[in-house]
C-alpha cells in the first residue's frame, strides 16, 4: 500500500470519530469503581464512629486532600493526553493537595494536642494504610489507563504516573472514611508513601500501555 | 508559514465537521512536509533515508486514529508535529540509534522542498497481509482499487455500515501491529 492509497483509505474512514478522552476516562472509571468499592466494604468498611468524626475538621480535611489530589490529577491526565501538551502551566494543579495538607499541618500545630507529634504521625493504622490504598487503587488504575489509551500522550510514563496519582487519590478517599488516624501528619506520611507507590506502578504500566 | 498553518487548521476543522474531501486534501498537503522531516531525521541518525515512507505512514495512521485529541480551537501544526516527532523518535529508537529529533525539523520545512516518495513502503503492506480476511479485503478494495464505501459494500455483499466498521477496525489493528513490531 503506497502512501497515496493509505491517505485515500484514511479519508474514507473520516466518518468514524473517536470519543473524547474525558468521556472514555469517565466510562472506564465508572466501570472500575465498583471493584474498589467492593474491596472497601468487604475488607474495611466505614469507621464505626463516622457520624461523630464528621464533626472533626481534621477528619474532613483528609477528604479535601484526597479529593483535591484526585481532581487535579484527572485534569492533568486529560491535559497530558494531547500530544502537544506538557506539564508546563498545568503541573501546579498538583500542588493543590499539598497546599491543603500543609495548611492542615499548620492548623494542627497551633492547637493544643493530647498526643505527642510522633505518636500522631506514626498512628495506629500505618500498615493498613500502606496496603489498602495501593490495593484499592489497582482496579481504578487499570480503568484509568484503559480510558487514557484513547489519548496520545507524548510522555507515556509521566501520563501513567499521573494516572497513578488519580487512582491513589480516589482510593485514599475511600480509605480515609475507614481510618481513625486523622492527624494531617499521619496523612502527610503514610498516604504520601502509598500514593508514591501507586504513581510508580502507574509510570511503569503507562510507559508500556499509553504509547500510541 | 503562518498562512500554511492557518490553511491546515481550516482544513482540519472542515474534516472534523465531516468534510472527507478536506481531510483528503489536508493529508495530501502535510505528507511532503512529514516526508522531508522523516528523511532529515533518518539522515541525522545515520540511517538510510529510504525507510522514511514507513515513518510517514506511521505518522498518518496515528494522526488519523488520534485526531479526536486535537482541540478544534487550537492551531493544527503543533499537534501534528508533536505526533510526527513522537513517531520519528519511536522509529529511530526501534532502529537502536541515538535520538536527536529537533522540533524545527518539522517547522522549518520550506515549501517547494518536497522529495518524492522513495522506495515502496513495506511495513504497512506487510502487516496488511496479517489482518483478518474481511478487513484486508475491505482495506484493499478502498486503498488499491480506489472503490468507494458503497462500491465495496456491493462487491462483498455487505452493508455500508459493516464496510465502515471493517475499515476502521482494519486501520486500528494495522496500527496496533505496527506498534508491536
Amino acid at each position: 500500500m503506497d502512501t497515496d492509497q493509505l491517505i485515500r483509505t484514511l479519508a474514507a474512514d473520516n466518518a468514524h470519530r473517536g470519543r473524547p478522552v474525558g468521556f472514555a476516562l469517565m466510562l472506564a472509571l465508572l466501570a472500575a469503581a465498583p471493584v474498589s468499592l467492593l474491596m472497601f466494604f468487604t475488607e474495611l468498611g466505614l469507621r464505626p464512629d463516622v457520624m461523630v468524626a464528621m464533626r472533626n475538621p481534621f477528619f474532613d480535611l483528609k477528604f479535601a486532600v484526597t479529593l483535591a489530589l484526585a481532581i487535579s490529577a484527572i485534569a492533568v491526565s486529560l491535559h497530558l493526553s494531547r500530544p502537544e501538551a506538557s506539564l508546563r502551566g498545568f503541573g501546579w494543579l498538583l500542588l493543590a493537595p499539598v497546599g491543603i495538607l500543609t495548611a492542615g499541618i499548620g492548623g494542627e500545630m497551633m492547637m493544643p494536642q493530647r498526643l505527642p507529634m510522633m505518636t500522631r504521625l506514626v498512628g495506629k493504622n500505618s500498615w493498613v494504610c500502606l496496603t489498602a490504598i495501593p490495593l484499592m487503587s489497582l482496579p481504578i488504575l487499570a480503568g484509568a489507563l484503559l480510558g487514557l489509551r484513547h489519548g496520545a500522550p507524548s510522555r507515556p510514563a509521566l501520563a501513567g504516573a499521573i494516572a497513578g496519582l488519580l487512582s491513589a487519590g480516589l482510593a485514599a478517599t475511600l480509605y480515609a472514611s475507614h481510618c481513625t488516624d486523622d492527624s494531617p501528619l499521619f496523612v502527610a506520611t503514610w498516604y504520601t508513601i502509598a500514593t508514591a507507590l501507586v504513581a510508580a506502578i502507574g509510570a511503569l504500566a503507562g510507559a508500556k500501555l499509553l504509547r500510541y | 508559514m503562518r498562512e500554511r498553518d492557518d490553511e491546515w487548521t481550516g482544513l482540519m476543522r472542515s474534516a472534523i465537521a465531516g468534510d472527507s474531501a478536506a481531510y483528503h486534501r489536508l493529508l495530501k498537503t502535510v505528507t511532503p512536509v512529514l516526508r522531508a522531516a522523516a528523511r532529515r531525521g533518518l539522515a541525522r541518525a545515520g540511517q538510510p533515508v529510504d525507510q522514511s515512507e514507513d515513518i510517514v505512514q506511521d505518522i498518518l495512521l496515528a494522526v488519523h486514529l488520534k485526531r479526536h485529541t486535537w482541540d478544534v480551537t487550537a492551531p493544527f501544526a503543533p499537534w501534528l508535529f508533536a505526533i510526527a516527532r513522537n513517531k520519528l523518535i519511536d522509529a529511530l529508537r526501534r532502529r537502536g540509534r541515538r535520538i536527536f529529533v529537533d522540533i524545527d525539523d518539522f517547522a522549518e520545512t520550506l515549501p517547494g522542498e518536497a522529495p518524492a516518495e522513495t522506495a515502496s513502503p513495506s511495513e504497512v503492506a506487510a502487516q496488511l497481509q496479517t489482518l483478518p480476511a474481511r478487513q484486508r479485503e475491505v482495506l484493499q478494495s478502498i486503498a488499491v482499487d480506489s472503490a468507494s464505501i458503497k462500491d465495496t459494500a456491493a462487491k462483498f455483499s455487505m452493508s455500508e455500515g459493516a464496510v465502515r466498521v471493517a475499515l476502521h477496525r482494519g486501520l486500528t489493528s494495522l496500527t496496533a501491529k505496527l506498534r508491536e513490531n
